[in-house]
């Protein structure tokens, strides 16, 4: 599944949440202006286990904590809304959380 | 809807005008969900809400339960001494619970996520403070005309 065939919501997030895989995720992400790193991923790996383990995608805040990646360093990793873009590269939905 | 880059950037200025524990959160929380969806933000701190960003103040916001008809107790009662004291202890309790971050934690996050927060130069002459009275995060002191001209197309709102 490559970003030309595969279906996203209006909103832009994965329609089929099984056609996510890593290369997907760097398409998806460079779309958006951003190429992953080491630092990049160990956000989105645990944004993904978080959605995995309570059923409900994580606000930003759950994601720094459980990552240890200070909000401040998130916002440089991720420039443009960063808990969208969390969750569209990581192949989760949109968060629930306000925080 | 794809983030083109085309149009102009959403840009939110949120205006918080009261110092009461529970309205200090809404304009954090509106600020801080703009900053996460990738619109620019920007807080006023004004009239009351400077409590919010007072060094001395931040830590002890109290909810506001007195002429508040949605308080959980009649205004009898919500008047004793102590009362909203204790409310406010149990609502911090239950926000803890939430995983919902302490007010002075918040405006730090604010200040991560690249929020732009002002002072109200007329509030502070009225009650005699100055910018050092206030927590580091707070960018500026500005009139209220400055605060507009920095919210030219931006979304306002007031709290």
């Amino acid at each position: 599944m490559s970003l030309e065939t595969v279906q996203t919501d209006p909103e832009g997030y994965l329609a089929n949440r099984e056609d996510w895989s890593e290369e997907l995720a760097q398409e998806l992400a460079m779309s958006m202006g951003v190429s992953l790193t080491e630092e990049h991923w160990k956000v989105l790996n645990t944004a993904r286990a978080i959605d995995a383990e309570s059923g409900s995608s994580p606000g930003l805040r759950k994601i720094s904590k459980r990552s240890e990646t200070p909000i401040k360093a998130i916002y440089k990793l991720f420039p443009e809304g960063p808990a969208k873009a969390i969750a569209k590269i990581a192949g989760i939905p949109k968060p629930k959380s306000c925080l | 809807m794809t983030d083109s880059g085309t149009e102009k950037k959403r840009s939110l200025s949120v205006i918080c005008s009261k110092g009461s524990f529970d309205m200090a959160y809404p304009g954090l929380i509106l600020a801080n969900a703009a900053r996460m969806a990738g619109v620019d933000a920007r807080l006023f701190f004004t009239f009351w809400g400077l409590d919010i960003v007072n060094e001395k103040k931040i830590d002890h916001l109290h909810l506001n339960l007195v002429g508040n008809p949605s308080a959980p107790l009649p205004a009898m009662i919500a008047g004793l001494p102590g009362v909203e004291a204790l409310a406010t202890a149990q609502m911090r309790k239950e926000m803890e619970r939430l995983e919902i971050p302490p007010i002075r934690e918040f405006i730090e996050m604010l200040d991560d996520a690249g929020a732009d927060m002002y002072g109200c130069q007329m509030a502070l002459d009225m009650f005699k403070l100055t910018k050092d009275d206030l927590v580091p995060q707070v960018k500026d002191v500005l009139t209220a005309m400055d605060f507009m001209d920095m919210s030219e197309g931006a979304q306002i709102i007031f709290i």
